[in-house]
C-alpha cells in the first residue's frame, strides 16, 4: 500500500520539512526544529498540518443514534456546535480508538455529527459504523470524507488573536464549533487541540488547502512538536497508549473514565461498567526520570525493589521543563502520585517518580 | 542544504569524526549528524580510563526524538571527556566539530585511523 500524502506535501517539501511515516500518512514531523516549534506553540502560536486525521459524517434521523451505541461518551448531550473526547471500544470494552465527536448543524432537520478518527483508522471506522448502522437497522448516512478535507491545528496562547484577524465569523469558546470563513473558503471552526494550549482546529476542503494554510502567518509545526506538545498535556497517543493488537486497553486504565458514560447504551458498555465497579488492574501514570536518563516507548518500569512491573509507552525530555518525562502502565497499586519507581535505561535502573498529567498547566 | 565536512580529520560511515592531535584522537559527530537527530537533550560517555574497540559503541547520543549509539573509530584508552555536555548537551547542535567534541582516545593503534573515510569521501557519503 503507497503512503497517502496530505494535500500540501509539496508546499512542505518545499518549505524544508522533514517527513515520517506516520498511520500510512507521509506528514512533515520537522520543519525546523522540535525545539523552536513546541517553543512556539507554548509561548506563542504555530499552525500543524493534520490532515492524516480522519472525517467521518454521520447524518440522518437514528445517526444520534448510531453514535451514542458506538462511542463511549454521551452523544445526546451535544447541542449544535459542541464537541466531547471519546473512546471507541469493542464488546470487551478494548479501546479501538479515541476520537472527538462534534455535532454539525441539523440537515433536513435530522442532527448531523462529525467524528475524527486517528490516522489510519477512518477506513475501520467507517465500515464498523456501516455494518452495526446496517445490523442494527438504523437510518443514517455515513460518509468518510477523509480525503476530501484537509484539517489544521492554529495552536497556542496567542491563537486568538490571529484567528480573529484570519477568520470571517464569530469566535467559539473552548470545545465549541462552528462554520467560519477564511479567505474564502467555508472551514468547520473548532476551539479544540492536542497541545494543551488554546487554540483551533479548522477541518476544509482538501483543493483549498494552500489558501487557508497562507492565511495565518505562523511557526509551521510538524509531527515531532506534536508529540512532545501532547505527552507534556498528558494526552493519549493512539499506538502507544492503547493499540487493539500490541497493547489492548479499556479507556478506564488508560485515564479516561471522564470520556466513558455508562448511563449510555454502547458497545462495550457492560465490560467497562465491571472495570470500573472492580476497579482496573493497571493504570497509565506519569513519570519523572530523577537520574540522567529518558524514557522510551518499550523501556521496563521497575519497582524500587528491581521487580519489573509495567512498560514505558511514551517519553522523551521535555522542552517547557527540561526534564524527562514519560507515560507507562503500572499495577494499580504503584499509580498514586509520588510513587517511587524506576525506569530500565540501556539496562540500567534509573530512579523515577509517579507524576500527576498533565505535566504542564493546561488551557 | 549542504553539511560542513573539514578537511582536518577523518569519518565513520556512521557519522562520526576523528581527529589525531600529538598521538591522541578526539571523536565527535558530524554536521550531518547533527541535523538529522535534531535537538540533542543526552549524552551518555565512558568514563576516564575506560576501554574502547575500534568501531565499537562507546556512547549513547539522544535527540527529543531518537536514540543513537556512538562509534569509536579507534581503539584504545579514555583520556578526557567532555563533561560540558552533560549540562549543556545543544552544544553537539551549536558546534559539532569543535565545543561539541565528546571523548579523547589515546589508540592502542592509530592506523586504525587511516581505514577511514577522507572529508572528500564522507562528503559524497551524505551528498
Amino acid at each position: 500500500m503507497s503512503a497517502r500524502r496530505p494535500p500540501l506535501f509539496g508546499v512542505h517539501e518545499g518549505r524544508g520539512a522533514s517527513f515520517t511515516d506516520f498511520g500510512g500518512w507521509q506528514m512533515p514531523v520537522e520543519f525546523d526544529s522540535i525545539r523552536t516549534e513546541h517553543a512556539a506553540v507554548r509561548e506563542d502560536v504555530g499552525i500543524f498540518d493534520v490532515s492524516h486525521m480522519g472525517e467521518i459524517v454521520v447524518t440522518g434521523p437514528d445517526a444520534r443514534e448510531l453514535m451514542n451505541r458506538l462511542t463511549t461518551n454521551d452523544v445526546a448531550a451535544l447541542a449544535v456546535g459542541d464537541s466531547q473526547y471519546a473512546a471507541i471500544v469493542d464488546e470487551a470494552g478494548t479501546m479501538l480508538d479515541d476520537t472527538i465527536v462534534y455535532r454539525l448543524p441539523d440537515e433536513d432537520g435530522a442532527p448531523s455529527y462529525l467524528f475524527v478518527p486517528n490516522a489510519g483508522h477512518d477506513e475501520t471506522a467507517y465500515d464498523r459504523w456501516i455494518d452495526h448502522r446496517d445490523a442494527w437497522g438504523l437510518e443514517a448516512t455515513v460518509e468518510n470524507r477523509t480525503e476530501e478535507c484537509a484539517m489544521f491545528a492554529v495552536q497556542g496562547p496567542n491563537s486568538p488573536s490571529l484567528v480573529a484577524d484570519a477568520v470571517e465569523g464569530p469566535d467559539v469558546d473552548r470545545f465549541a464549533a462552528t462554520h467560519v470563513t477564511v479567505a474564502g473558503v467555508e472551514c468547520w471552526m473548532a476551539r479544540t487541540g492536542y497541545t494543551g494550549e488554546d487554540g483551533y482546529e479548522f477541518v476544509l476542503p482538501w483543493e483549498e488547502a494552500e489558501t487557508v494554510w497562507d492565511a495565518f502567518d505562523c511557526q509551521p509545526c510538524g509531527l515531532g512538536a506534536r508529540d512532545t506538545l501532547r505527552l507534556e498535556g498528558g494526552f493519549l497517543l493512539g499506538g502507544n497508549e492503547f493499540d487493539h493488537g500490541s497493547n489492548p486497553r479499556t479507556p478506564i486504565e488508560a485515564g479516561i473514565e471522564f470520556a466513558v458514560e455508562l448511563e449510555t447504551e454502547f458497545v462495550g458498555r457492560d465490560a467497562l461498567a465491571a472495570v470500573v465497579a472492580e476497579g482496573p488492574e493497571e493504570r497509565l501514570v506519569g513519570l519523572e526520570v530523577l537520574e540522567r536518563g529518558i524514557p522510551r516507548t518499550g523501556y521496563d518500569v521497575a519497582s524500587p525493589d528491581g521487580e519489573t512491573i509495567g512498560t514505558v509507552t511514551s517519553g522523551t525530555m521535555s522542552p517547557t521543563l527540561g526534564k524527562p518525562i514519560g507515560l507507562a502502565y503500572v499495577p494499580a497499586a504503584y499509580a498514586e502520585p509520588g510513587t517511587a519507581l524506576a525506569v530500565v535505561v540501556r539496562g540500567e535502573p534509573k530512579e523515577a517518580r509517579v507524576e500527576a498529567t498533565p505535566f504542564i498547566d493546561i488551557a | 542544504m549542504s553539511f560542513e565536512t573539514p578537511e582536518d580529520r577523518r569519518y565513520l560511515e556512521s557519522h562520526e569524526w576523528a581527529l589525531e592531535t600529538d598521538g591522541t584522537v578526539r571523536v565527535g559527530i558530524t554536521d550531518f549528524a547533527q541535523d538529522e537527530l535534531g535537538d540533542v537533550v543526552f549524552v551518555e560517555l565512558p568514563e576516564v580510563g575506560d576501554a574502547v574497540d575500534h568501531e565499537e559503541a562507546f556512547g549513547v547520543i539522544e535527540s527529543i526524538k531518537a536514540v543513537s549509539d556512538l562509534y569509536a573509530p579507534a581503539g584504545g584508552e579514555i583520556v578526557d571527556v567532555n563533561e560540558a555536555l552533560f549540562d549543556a548537551p545543544e552544544l553537539v547542535n551549536d558546534d559539532p566539530y569543535d565545543e561539541g567534541w565528546m571523548i579523547e582516545i589515546e589508540p592502542t593503534d592509530v592506523g586504525e585511523l587511516d581505514g577511514l573515510l577522507a572529508a572528500a569521501d564522507y562528503a559524497d557519503q551524505i551528498a
